[in-house]
């Protein structure tokens, strides 16, 4: 029986064991992977999220912020599911419940109703309204709907509720991380600036980084420096609170005072080149002090260059603390080293991560073989490219740019590498290429604390290189012949 | 260097009324006295700017969309065409008719311009000229906060054309009320029905605005238009010009920007017999068909 395309299709119980047998073979073909990367209509498990995700992963970073989702209720779930399942802490959201009603006639009604029951209920400080796809195809105007609620005494005229446009049809999470966060930063620094002032602080932004232990281990890294830090946007505390029977809505988060004053700060650094851009160019053109955009500090190079750059900013020696600290982490690269020489690896995830995962690898001496971004731009692609070209190791290495995992398959069973590096969605395809997974990325959503471990500065080296290593020790161990099972590895 | 104030206008009427003819033309003026002018259409026809131009039809925003797959792939000058007098043109475009939803379209058309800094420094005027009735969100994109404050609508002596003036007053009252978008005027297109100036004039007044002006009927337009050109472009000299020019002056120099007082249905209706357009209510006519009457 042939369908619309002429291909032979009968129900799956006729199928013998050997067709699907034959099948599963072919799919790890070279043959197959040809067909696979001409693809062209479909994406098949793409390494990226939505934006809201990340809008609403910045709003729980400020003090008492509630997130608000103007749209549908089910996608306002998956939101708080994915970052609930990812911490394995509560991720409060409301959302104004859009239905047909909704879409037909706006959601102003919706949204006015929503606004007035979360500023009675949850009492917050502030709140992040973001979109669902629906309100953004018919059009809904946020900035209207919001005055429009001040109008009419819904809330306070002087209450902070902002918004972002968080199309999930468009970009990824990243940009929704960018849109929420410059949109919070215009809104509490509005008339904050003060001519002459300087808080000495520098302001951090981590960039969308979903690691509380990455948050934690820069404040530990500024404190030894003796610079005073405002995180922006600082989640480590929403999503890693002390287990201790008490519960608050709005756990951690940066003061909102504190990030109203950051205007005035000595100097401005973004560590997410590619997810905080809007931000970074509104905060040159509106914040006082310095301001540098540098990688994420994942390897000793990119940690180096933000310890250097601080240094140079504040007019200070980076700590003797720090240095030693550098010194160990070299110190267990190059132990380690050996198990990682020239192994090749295939790493996916977003860009700031990418950037990272490629320096580090490279450092030791490992072959980032296969590098896939679900959604990047040329930029990204360029850069990944001058890192292997600067490296003997980055030969041979090759960039997948807008790619899904669904191709990462066919790249690990066709031309097969050691292990592979990005989120828990890589694990289908790592069990079938039968090499191991190492989830430093975003969501993580099987293994348990990974969030508290960072991947960040010299401490993230060290974390990194002893999974990875290890991780080879082991198998090694699980599955050598009894001769060359050693007690020394 | 005195601080140019970028003067963002929206026209919007009727579908049919001549709001591009009129757009381009006016813009041809505005030209003409050597102001820097984008056009932004925003109608998934896309014939907004064919006569500055004189192209029969531009690659839109949503048909490139439609050709790569993403906006994120698109380049400015893929898009942007500079015609006449140095007019920007950029036609938002949008899907067949039927089917998707043209007023994302416009949305997304515009979130492009502005992330690729299409609104540069040195223009003076962006011009939108926007489908006959605003059906949906994505129509009234164009005056939201920070974009068109001005407002022209485009209108004849014709019942139903002033009938959407009203119609579109009230979308405007409803910006108005939460932001800074305000009417500037009505824009008479002439179709040479009885009392047309007297009739605009009045619909103006009890709108709260003004008649900004009152363009007369002439073949010369069409004339210009087989050319795919202005009038202003086609025939420099002709009367039919300067009446786009003057048109353009006044806009150049129009002050006086109004939130509208739209008319309840009757009060319209009454307006139409005040001028004999319509005859005055007789309850046992209504609904009965000519010879029956």
């Amino acid at each position: 029986m042939a369908n619309a395309l002429g291909l032979d299709v009968k129900p799956v119980t006729e199928y013998t064991a050997e067709e699907v047998e034959r099948v599963k073979n072919w799919i790890n073909s070279k043959e197959y992977k040809e067909k696979n990367f001409a693809r062209q209509a479909l994406v098949i498990n793409p390494a990226h999220a939505c934006q809201p995700l990340g809008a609403q992963l910045v709003a729980h970073g400020f003090e008492g912020t509630l997130p608000f989702v103007h749209g549908s209720q089910g996608c306002a779930s998956y939101y708080r599911s994915t970052l609930n399942r990812h911490f394995r802490e509560p991720a409060p959201a409301v959302s104004d419940a859009m239905t047909e009603d909704g879409a037909v006639f706006g959601g102003q009604a919706n949204l006015h109703e929503g606004l007035e029951n979360a500023y009675t209920l949850y009492k917050p400080k502030m709140i992040a309204v973001f979109t669902s796809c629906m309100p953004e195809v018919i059009g809904d105007d946020l900035t209207a709907f919001i005055k429009n609620a001040k109008n009419k005494g819904i809330v306070p005229a002087d209450f902070p509720i902002l918004y972002a446009n968080t199309p999930s049809f468009n970009g990824t999470h990243i940009h929704g991380y960018d849109s929420m966060l410059v949109s919070i930063l215009q809104t509490l620094t509005e008339g904050k600036k003060i001519e002459g002032r300087c808080t000495g602080k520098l302001n951090l932004i981590p960039g969308c980084d979903f690691n509380t232990g990455d948050y934690r281990e820069y404040k530990r890294i500024f404190k030894e420096f003796g610079i005073a830090v405002t995180v922006l946007a600082d989640i480590s505390e929403t999503f890693d609170s002390p287990c201790d029977g008490t519960y608050s809505v709005y756990a951690g988060g940066t003061k909102l005072d504190e990030a109203a004053d950051s205007i005035n700060g000595k100097a401005t650094i973004t560590l997410g080149p590619y997810a905080t851009p809007k931000t970074f160019s509104w905060i040159k053109d509106n914040y006082a002090g310095e301001h540098a955009s540098l990688s994420m500090p994942i390897g000793i190079v990119k940690t180096d260059a933000l310890l250097m750059k601080v240094a140079e900013l504040f007019g200070k020696e980076v700590p003797a603390a720090l240095k030693a600290e550098r010194g160990r982490a070299v110190d267990a690269m190059t132990d380690a080293q050996q198990y990682m020489h020239d192994k090749k690896f295939a790493v996916y995830g977003d860009p700031d991560y990418l950037t990272g995962y490629v320096s580090f690898l490279l450092e030791m001496g490992a072959r980032p073989y296969h590098i896939l971004c679900s959604r990047g731009t040329k930029k990204v692609e360029k850069e990944l490219q001058s890192l292997l070209d600067a490296s003997a190791y980055g030969k041979g290495c090759k960039i997948y740019m807008n790619k899904d995992l669904w191709h990462l398959r066919s790249l690990l069973l066709t031309d097969p590498v050691a292990a592979v590096i990005g989120d828990t969605h890589g694990k289908f395809a790592a069990r079938d290429a039968g090499i191991p997974l190492f989830r430093f990325g975003f969501p993580v959503f099987d293994r348990v604390n990974l969030h508290r471990s960072p991947i960040i500065g010299y401490q993230g080296v060290i974390n990194m290189v002893t999974a990875i290593c290890n991780k080879f020790l082991d198998i090694k161990d699980e599955t050598c012949e009894d001769r060359f099972f050693e007690m020394m590895r | 260097m005195a601080e140019k104030k970028l003067r963002q206008i929206a026209i919007y009427g009727k579908g049919g009324i001549g709001k591009s003819t009129t757009t381009q033309n006016t813009v041809a003026g505005l030209a003409y006295l050597g102001k820097k002018v984008m056009i932004v259409g925003c109608d998934p026809k896309a014939d907004s700017t064919r006569l500055i131009l004189h192209a029969k039809e531009q690659n839109t925003v949503m048909d490139l969309v439609r050709e790569k797959g993403t906006v994120e792939d698109l380049e400015l000058e893929d898009v942007m065409k500079v015609g006449y007098g140095d007019v920007k043109c950029v036609e938002s475009g949008g899907p067949e008719p039927g089917v998707g939803c043209a007023g994302r379209g416009v949305i997304t058309a515009i979130n492009f311009l502005e992330e690729e800094g299409a609104y540069t420094e040195d223009l003076d005027f962006v011009f939108y000229d926007v489908l006959g009735d605003v059906v949906c969100g994505g129509f009234a994109m164009p005056i939201r906060e920070g974009k068109a404050e001005e407002i022209y609508i485009v209108c004849s002596g014709e019942m139903m054309a002033m009938y959407a003036a009203n119609n579109i007053a009230k979308g405007i009252l409803k910006y108005a009320s939460s932001g800074k978008v305000r009417l500037a005027g009505l824009i008479c297109n002439a179709r040479k029905t009885d009392k047309e100036f007297e009739l605009v004039s009045a619909l103006a007044a009890k709108l709260g605005t003004q008649m900004i002006h009152f363009v007369p009927r002439d073949n010369q337009v069409q004339r210009a238009e087989m050319r795919r050109m202005t009038v202003i472009e086609y025939s420099p000299e002709h009367p039919q010009a300067q009446e786009y020019r003057n048109l353009a002056e006044k806009i150049l120099n129009n002050k006086m920007l109004v939130v509208p007082t739209p008319l309840e249905m009757e009060e319209l209706e009454d307006l139409l017999m005040e001028f004999g357009i319509m005859e005055a209510e007789d309850e046992t006519v209504v609904g009965k068909a000519e010879k029956a009457a």
